[in-house]
């Protein structure tokens, strides 16, 4: 409408204006409603266009979400599918109205509240994953205010996010990524690993708590009436995670009330936002015998899944056959790798940065890296100002130049490399801290090919997906890029290209690129997706168990003087276990003694699809199999005597909410025991 | 013919009462009386015109009728009926002004709150009152311009970040524009040459700025909003 008309219709009819205005401000809120439905129909035009082969090998950029204050909706009766993301740097909320049970599915993504400095209380789109332990005189009284708590136990979110930037020994981060780290107890209070003695610390359990009970409360306040404990709630957790990773998650979502959560892997979400958007089309997008990669480069890591398309009576099928390696390696390295890179520059004048001038170059490289991507100029200025009031005085200032930018991600992050590479590890130094085991090779092509190398059988057992004979790697078809790393063309093509390469080199078809994925929202969206879809609503990813479970069993032989006794591996999970299964290891017998806990050493392969429970190998590839944290048994005294021996066996079930339970059963009587995934190691 | 015959003798008294000398007394009394009258006249304009200047809102009512009628009218029409008709006029306006002058309209008074929040927004993420407040005759134009690209970033994002703004021009400045009768005046402003009634045709020289949302955060009892940046010190 043009403004001449705009003026028209308001002179004859101020009332109708009216009515605008209100539409106007009803906008925000569905903002990223609409957002989405712009890009299916991106989506949908392009399947018309195209003749259902070559799709177009162009990412779609995902706008910056922006913020919304949302209404309180205080109807009741109403039944949501929620979602979360709970992410290594921020968590995001989606949610979809599914009261009335048609197949209509609409989603927004949830304006969090939450403090972004003292005393201001904000709603953003994400919850950086921080907390904050603030010393008793830092911040005025009564500053921590939350609109559901006058004195919140933690600080998290924005605010956590930007005091610990000036304060990094109080700043709790990457509670995430501790809980899959074998060695270290998760729920003991470990973080800040680098704080000194007098601040409080938590565990990444406590830590992962409080993420979810300030999701629930800022949830509570805009929906009075559905709290999220009565809700479809989906957690997403990293295909790599190990089942004592996963049970945490699961038990901290049960510690605020959450208990009904049940989890999903963040590739498989990311696949499920994008066959959401599609609204149907995606079966002309997939067809059968397609090998989907998934690459979900997130803030802290790096996360691989393959997950075939087979025809099943005329209906496609979607498998998860494979995920990677729990790989710490993420987007954030990437601007600490050109923060560095300017460092340097800049000390070769003879400058000395301080810490809190590399943090802000950290933070210019991210914005000077998006720029440089998104537009042909060759060098974006790089300025740091003084801390103090002056602002020209001692200001630092560089240049982040295309070249680096080419050399230092694109060469660094993803080298064109052959898929025969892999990644280089080398041995850690004696004197190492105790952090993360951050990945040491930053070559992400090394890690993803080492991944397709590594997988090449994973879909053998599938009808309609054949490998040609000769073949060194598993060939996809399709990728799909999840995380915001892949807004920048460069780095996505850059994928493309090398894989290209690879399948090349083995006459393979070159991957597709599945667009229209909504990279910094898919995970929360998909996850939400996913409580329709549980609902018999749409397509549902199979795959159970990205691994199979062993226990270690010492083997009767006699022992060698100087060499630890021989080990064997009993497979006690097969590969594949779907949710709600379990099975038994009858024909094997343990002495239990009652009182006494017996620990168990614990394996994890995925690649040894073949096994089935009982499966005992005395001979294994070091990369066949790996070790996950002790796993520990203790019969309780109920009704038996102390010092009693109990034969029993071992069994698992995967349950619904998508955990493994391992259990010792008696073989006299009906009595079980739950094998707990020892954090205590 | 001898001229000094013809003088005019001005003492010499008219001897005879003729028909000629009728007529010269009466048009000297006719003329005079004219004269009078349009002094009279020309004495009660000027009077009544001091009256109305005093009164501010008259002004306009006068002008009108003098504008519409030309003087030429008032002096031969004259006096009875004008008059007569201004004197209504000046009722009727005192009336008006009565009104309005016990009513004072209630200013809305900014906010101060809300306008302390965006300065601690503009200084938080973009440093703005360093940069303004900073004495900036001492530095080149390079230093100056490299800081004001940071400054300007930032506050480019605070804006975007809490207010969402439209032009309210949806075409091109330059571009020709008509503007209906009725159209919004708060929101288009005409300038130079306004004559004649809407519509009005006219070249866009601002497309204008509205703001459609705004999204300020909210803040917890007690909070000082004049604290605009914390000192800060490391410890």
């Amino acid at each position: 409408m043009s403004f001449f008309d705009q003026m028209k219709k308001k002179a004859v009819e101020t009332a109708q204006a009216d009515e605008s205005k209100k539409e106007e401000a009803k906008k925000p809120e569905k903002s990223v409603e609409v957002k989405a439905e712009s890009k299916v129909d991106a989506v949908k035009s392009e399947v018309a266009t195209e003749a259902a082969k070559e799709l177009p090998k162009k990412i779609e950029v995902a706008p910056i979400a922006q913020k919304s204050s949302s209404k309180i909706d205080t109807s009741e009766g109403k039944h949501f599918a929620v979602g979360i993301d709970l992410g290594t740097t921020h968590c995001v909320l989606s949610y979809a109205d599914i009261t009335e049970g048609d197949d209509e599915f609409s989603q927004q993504v949830m304006g969090i509240s939450q403090l972004t400095s003292p005393s201001i209380v904000e709603e953003k789109f994400q919850l950086p994953s921080f907390l904050y332990q603030a010393h008793d005189a830092e911040l005025p009284a009564n500053s921590t205010a939350l609109p559901w708590n006058a004195k919140p136990d933690f600080i998290v979110g924005e605010i956590a996010r930007s005091l610990g930037s000036k304060t990094p020994i109080r700043l709790v981060s990457s509670a995430k990524s501790w809980l899959c780290h074998a060695g270290v107890d998760c729920k003991s209070p470990i973080l800040p690993a680098e704080a000194p003695d007098e601040v409080q610390r938590v565990s990444p359990f406590d830590a992962t708590k409080a993420y979810l009970q300030h999701m629930r409360d800022a949830w509570l306040l805009l929906h009075p009436n559905a709290p999220l404990s009565e809700q479809d709630l989906v957690l997403t957790v990293p295909a790599s995670f190990d089942p004592a990773a996963r049970e945490l998650t699961v038990e901290a979502a049960r510690a605020v009330g959450l208990s009904h959560a049940i989890l999903l892997e963040e590739p498989q979400a990311a696949l499920y936002s994008w066959i959401e958007q599609t609204h149907g089309e995606w079966r002309k997008q997939a067809k059968t015998g397609d090998v989907i990669l998934v690459i979900d480069v997130g803030g802290g890591t790096t996360d691989l899944s393959l997950i075939a398309v087979t025809e099943k009576d005329g209906v496609l099928d979607l498998t998860r056959v494979a995920v990677g390696e729990h790989i710490l390696l993420g987007g954030d390295n990437m601007d600490l790798a050109l923060a560095y890179t300017v460092k340097a520059k800049i000390e070769k004048d003879g400058k000395r940065l301080e810490p809190w001038q590399v943090q802000a170059l950290t933070h210019g490289c991210r914005d000077a890296k998006e720029k440089i991507f998104s537009s042909d100029v060759t060098s974006v200025p790089l300025v740091v100002p003084n801390r103090g009031s002056s602002l020209i005085d001692g200001t630092l200032r560089s240049e982040l130049t295309r070249d680096e930018v080419n050399s230092v991600l694109i060469e660094g992050f993803l080298p064109k490399v052959t898929v025969s590479e892999r990644p280089v590890s080398r041995p850690r130094g004696g004197l190492q801290t105790k952090g993360l085991p951050y990945a040491q090779d930053a070559g992400i092509t090394r890690h993803l090919a080492a991944f397709l190398a590594k997988q090449q059988n994973a879909a053998n057992d599938l009808d309609g997906i054949d490998l040609p004979k000769g073949a060194t790697f598993l060939h996809p078809t399709a990728v799909l890029f999840n995380g915001g790393v892949f807004k920048a063309e460069a780095l996505s093509q850059r994928l493309i290209d090398v894989l290209n390469s690879w399948l090349k080199t083995e006459n393979a078809p070159e991957v597709r690129l599945l667009a229209g994925a909504d990279l910094d929202l898919a995970v929360a969206r998909g996850a939400a997706y996913y409580g329709f879809v549980r609902k018999g609503k749409g397509v549902r990813i199979k795959g159970g168990t990205a691994a199979a479970y062993y226990v270690g069993i010492e083997s009767a032989m006699p022992s060698v003087p100087g060499m630890p006794p021989e080990i064997q591996a009993l497979c006690i999970a097969p590969f594949g276990m779907e949710e709600g299964t379990k099975v038994e290891l009858s024909d094997s017998e343990f002495g239990l003694v009652v009182g006494e806990q017996v620990r168990f050493r614990f394996f994890s392969s995925n690649t040894r699809r073949e096994d089935i429970i009982g499966t005992r190998l005395d001979y294994w590839q070091d990369d066949e199999l790996s070790e996950l944290n002790e796993i520990e048994v203790t019969l309780d005294q109920e009704g038996r005597r102390s010092g009693e021996v109990v034969s029993v066996h071992l069994g698992s079930a995967v349950t619904e909410v998508g955990t493994l339970e391992l259990q010792a059963f008696s073989n006299k009587d009906n009595g079980h025991w739950k094998i707990e995934f020892d954090v205590r190691s | 013919m001898d001229i000094t015959n013809y003088t005019i003798d001005l003492a010499l008294k008219p001897t005879t009462f003729d028909l000629w000398h009728v007529c010269l007394a009466g048009t000297v009394a006719i003329l005079a009386g004219a004269l009078i009258l349009t002094l009279l006249s020309l004495v009660m304009c000027l009077a009544r015109r001091k009256e109305t200047t005093d009164a501010e809102p008259q002004v306009k009512i006068v002008e009108k009728i003098v504008q519409s009628e030309p003087i030429v009218q008032i002096v031969e029409k004259i006096v009875e009926v004008p008059v007569e008709k201004i004197v209504e006029k000046i009722v009727e306006v005192e009336k008006i002004v009565q009104i309005p002058a016990p009513a004072p309209v209630v200013l809305k008074e900014a906010n101060a709150d809300a306008a302390l929040q965006l300065l601690y927004l503009l200084q938080n993420d973009a440093r703005f009152i360093d940069f303004i407040k900073e004495d900036m005759s001492g530095h080149s134009d390079e230093d100056v311009g490299m800081v004001a690209r940071v400054i300007h970033e930032g506050c480019n994002k605070v804006l975007d970040e809490h207010f969402s703004f439209s032009p309210i021009a949806k075409e091109n400045e330059g571009d020709s524009i008509t503007l209906l009768e009725g159209y919004d005046a708060a929101k288009v402003r005409v300038t130079g040459n306004i004559v004649g009634n809407p519509p009005f045709t006219g070249k866009i020289i601002h497309k204008g700025w509205q703001v459609t949302d705004v999204r300020l955060p909210s803040t917890v009892q007690g909070y000082n909003s004049n604290v605009i940046a914390p000192a800060e010190v490391e410890l």
